[in-house]
């Protein structure tokens, strides 16, 4: 396309294209050294670190958090903010098992639906959520982050009331697959985490929503003018929210044989530190998937490291809050050009 | 006073400033005896804010002398001495709107018990009188949220003569609103007036000035060009003087900037490119009707608050009208549909480039093909490739200057991100441009080429609409239509005198 350009007035495009390809690959990979030195540390103070099975694990502890954070960049970058995502991810999987179990008993609601079509409701429950929440956001333009906070509660609330508080256990093996199957020695939950992480890093860089979606939280006067239809992509932004973590929900189900009322809890906490430290702009318009799942990744590591350190239990959310604080400090610095943390 | 010379209120001799290549003010000396009402008018740019700010403290003049109250001025830093002296009520208010009226009389001096715990009673008592003594009934306890427009000025002014001020500026206050508050705010005033507070009043609404004012000073490029009581100016004389006489004498119109309208334009009975057919907002435009041949250009001129940007909002789709029709070369748009317009072939050039025309940190080739989604690739597909191609081939023909089209739109001159706004709406070949203020804070030769963009959009038959009050913008012109309150009042063809067309614009009627 260089040769398109002939007038005096412009630079040479090639140069400027790569200083600016090359700015854009080095702020995606500024926590990569944070990474480094994380996984030197776990080296360092176990043996148990470095072996296949404890990255594996890594990793699928990581997958249904970094499948949240997609939902929650998603809805970031459009300018918006949604904290009941925790809240779906812990009620869609516990609506679909509430479906299933017979035994009225142990919290069950004795229909005793089929596993697959559980599935099915379990996943649209998540994306009705979104349809709500983006009603409630973009139609009747109530503070989004007020109006998902109430959300959060109610959700939770939900959750408990459904089962009574109970624990439900006893699930048909499709309802867990997500969670426990493995495709060529690697857990499916890392492969669907994998493939989002693919399937939406294009979908927001090639595809004309998802350059709309960055539009949107960049100027939405601006989009609107430009004719892209803003009130809609910002409540699609919101159904597909709810619907990613539900999907989150269903692999944590899956992983641990069993839905807990708590299934989810203070998760929205470490979505939103992955999403910023990753370079996410809290105020909109700016970030990639790619830097958020490296802020995933850091996030998983150090928790796997603090714990083979051996840190008194109580003491570890301590030290995991205050490397989230050193981690952000780091971002800023290192970002070089003003980022919006 | 001391020097037994007549109380001036506010006087600025010889006062002169500049902002970067503009001469904002040029040598000014006005003198405001106490108990005058002022009219300060002139066309945009003249100097007029400039002014206001040197008079309330807020710019420094380069050169000349302040003087208040028969003193000198007091340091710019001592803002308190001069709010005592002096206040303005600008057309955006500054009236808290989540404070009550009393809280918003006594702001930060609230009547306290101790110094320290504010005494609501007292307050309540307090801001009560000083709204009786002054003749303005509102309910001090009323959240400023609930008030009408008129009201916050009340309020505002209220509060200046609550600080001791007896000289009150008000800039523009009547632009936003109706008919019958407009007259209770001049009831206010000719009170306020008899019980001894001056005013400095600014208005583009000539007529009004001659209900509240009892002289006028009139500024062109800077300078003061008259100065004398309304009964010896009477509107025509404001005019030509706000216009200039040398330059409203000679007949303006179309200056070479384009080549004639032939170009493109279809015969008699050619479909317009854009049909208005009775267009209707509520309290905003009243019945709106005009077509634009292929080719041609219209300026829609107006003063702030006319309506003209609403008729550009709803023709582009941001606003849906009340009533009436809008088509595209006969194809009728779905009101209030952006994506419609587009697609039908209407292109637009938004006032605040910032507000509503880029998305900053985007790049360039980003912004520029916002537009054009569909021409980027299959079933949505955005090829960066195919974008920096588009963008490359916008980019060189309106020759923006960019390090690349990948570089954000926000890093680039003012003129070259108005370039940038121009060359994504001329992306999608539209059959009409609706340009407002197409050339509003670009340089002088960003101008010049931005005009070049639409002559030449127009020899391809594109039809131009320019909605704007400035005079150089609608200079290229082949016809002006002027809106007044919502309704189009005259038309001009393409030989206009600024005299002429600005007395239309200010509601006096072409004579």
């Amino acid at each position: 396309m260089t040769g398109t350009v002939g007038t005096r007035a412009v630079l040479p495009f090639g140069t400027g294209l790569r200083r600016r390809a090359a700015s854009l690959r080095l702020r995606e990979l500024t926590l990569l050294p944070a990474i480094g030195l994380a996984m030197l540390a776990g080296a360092l103070v176990s043996d148990a670190f470095l072996t296949a099975d404890n990255l594996l694990n890594i990793l699928q502890q990581s997958s249904e958090l970094s499948v949240v954070v997609i939902a929650e960049s998603l809805i970031l970058i459009a300018g918006k903010f949604d904290l009941s995502l925790e809240s779906v991810v812990g009620l869609s999987p516990m609506l679909g098992a509430w479906l299933i179990v017979k035994d009225t008993e142990v919290g069950g609601s004795g229909l005793g639906l089929n596993g697959f079509a559980a599935i099915l409701i379990v996943l649209a429950s998540g994306a009705a959520i979104g349809v709500v929440n983006g009603f409630l956001v973009v139609r009747m333009r109530l503070n989004a982050f007020i109006v998902t906070l109430a959300m959060l509660i109610l959700l939770r609330g939900i959750t408990l009331g459904l089962t009574n508080g109970k624990t439900l256990f006893g699930l048909p093996p499709e309802f867990l697959y997500l969670g426990t199957a493995k495709w060529a020695g690697v857990p499916v939950s890392i492969w669907i985490a994998a493939l989002l992480y693919l399937l939406f890093g294009l979908f927001l860089r090639y595809h004309r929503t998802g350059r709309a979606i960055y539009a949107i939280g960049g100027n939405a006067e601006a989009a609107r003018a430009a004719g892209i239809q803003v009130e809609r992509v910002t409540w699609g932004v919101f159904v597909v929210g709810g619907l990613l973590s539900a999907l989150a929900g269903l692999m944590l189900t899956g992983r641990i044989a069993s839905v807990v009322t708590t299934q989810g809890q203070n998760m929205i906490f470490y979505v939103f530190a992955a999403a910023v430290i990753g370079g996410i702009s809290l105020n909109g318009g700016r970030g990639r998937l790619l830097g958020a799942l490296t802020g995933v990744l850091l996030l998983g590591i150090l928790q796997n490291v603090l714990t083979l350190a051996q840190i008194a239990a109580f003491w570890i959310d301590a030290a995991y809050g205050a490397i989230i604080l050193v981690a952000l400090i780091l971002a800023r610095v290192t970002g070089g050009t003003a980022q919006d943390v | 006073m001391p020097n037994g010379a007549p109380h001036s209120v506010a006087e600025t001799i010889a006062v002169s400033k500049r902002f970067g290549a503009s001469q904002a003010l040029r040598e000014v000396s006005i003198a405001i005896p106490a108990g005058d009402s002022r009219a300060l008018v002139g066309r945009n740019g003249a100097g007029k804010s400039t002014l206001v700010g040197v008079l309330t403290g807020l710019t420094a003049p380069d050169s000349g002398l302040v003087r208040l109250a028969g003193e000198d001025a007091p340091n710019l830093a001592e803002r308190r001495r001069w709010r005592e002296r002096v206040a303005c009520v600008y057309q955006k208010s500054t009236v808290i709107s989540t404070l009550t009226v009393a809280e918003n009389l006594f702001l930060n001096a609230h009547p306290t018990i101790g110094g320290r715990w504010i005494n609501w009673s007292a307050l309540h008592r307090r801001a009560k009188r000083v709204l009786e003594e002054w003749g303005l009934e509102i309910d001090v306890t009323l959240d400023a949220a609930r008030l009408s427009v008129e009201q916050r000025h009340i309020v505002e002014i209220a509060r200046a003569l609550l600080q001791g001020t007896r000289f009150i500026i008000l800039d523009e206050p009547t632009a936003e609103l109706e008919a019958r508050e407009v007259a209770r705010l001049f009831e206010r005033i000719r009170h306020l007036q008899k019980g001894g507070v001056t005013f400095l009043y600014i208005s583009h609404h000539l007529e009004e000035i001659y209900e509240v004012c009892r002289s006028v000073t009139v500024l062109r490029d800077g300078a003061v060009v008259a100065n004398a009581p309304l009964d010896a100016m009477p509107k025509q004389r404001v005019v030509a003087a706000m216009v200039g006489e040398a330059e409203g004498a000679g007949a303006r119109g179309r200056r070479g900037a384009l080549p004639g309208r032939a170009a493109g334009a279809g015969g008699p009975d050619a479909t317009p490119a854009l049909e208005v057919r009775g267009l209707r907002l509520a309290d905003a435009v009243e019945n709106v009707s005009f077509a634009i041949a292929p080719g041609e250009c219209v300026g829609l001129a107006g003063l702030v608050g006319s309506g003209k940007e609403k008729v550009a909002d709803m023709l582009v789709g941001l606003l849906r009208p009340d009533g009436g029709e809008i088509a595209a070369a006969g194809a009728v748009l779905r009101p209030g549909r952006v994506r419609d317009a587009q697609r039908k072939g209407i292109g637009y050039v938004p006032r605040d480039r910032h507000a509503r025309g880029i998305v900053p940190h985007l790049s360039v080739a980003e912004n520029l093909t916002m537009t054009i989604p569909e021409r980027l690739g299959p079933a949505g597909v955005v090829w960066p490739a195919e974008q920096a191609r588009q963008a490359g081939r916008i980019v060189a023909s309106l020759q923006i200057v960019a390090a690349s089209t990948e570089q954000p739109i926000g890093e680039l001159s003012g003129g070259n991100q108005q370039k940038a706004v121009v060359g994504r709406a001329l992306a999608s070949a539209p059959k009409v441009l609706v340009l407002v203020y197409p050339t509003q804070g670009v340089d002088i030769a960003s101008k010049a080429a931005l005009f070049g963009i639409v002559a030449n959009a127009r020899a391809g038959g594109t039809a131009v609409l320019i909605v704007s009050d400035d005079l150089d913008e609608l200079t290229v012109c082949d016809r002006v239509l002027v809106i007044f309150k919502g309704r189009l009042v005259g038309g001009f063809g393409a030989e206009w005198e600024d005299r002429e067309l600005v007395a239309a614009i200010e509601g006096i009627g072409a004579q």
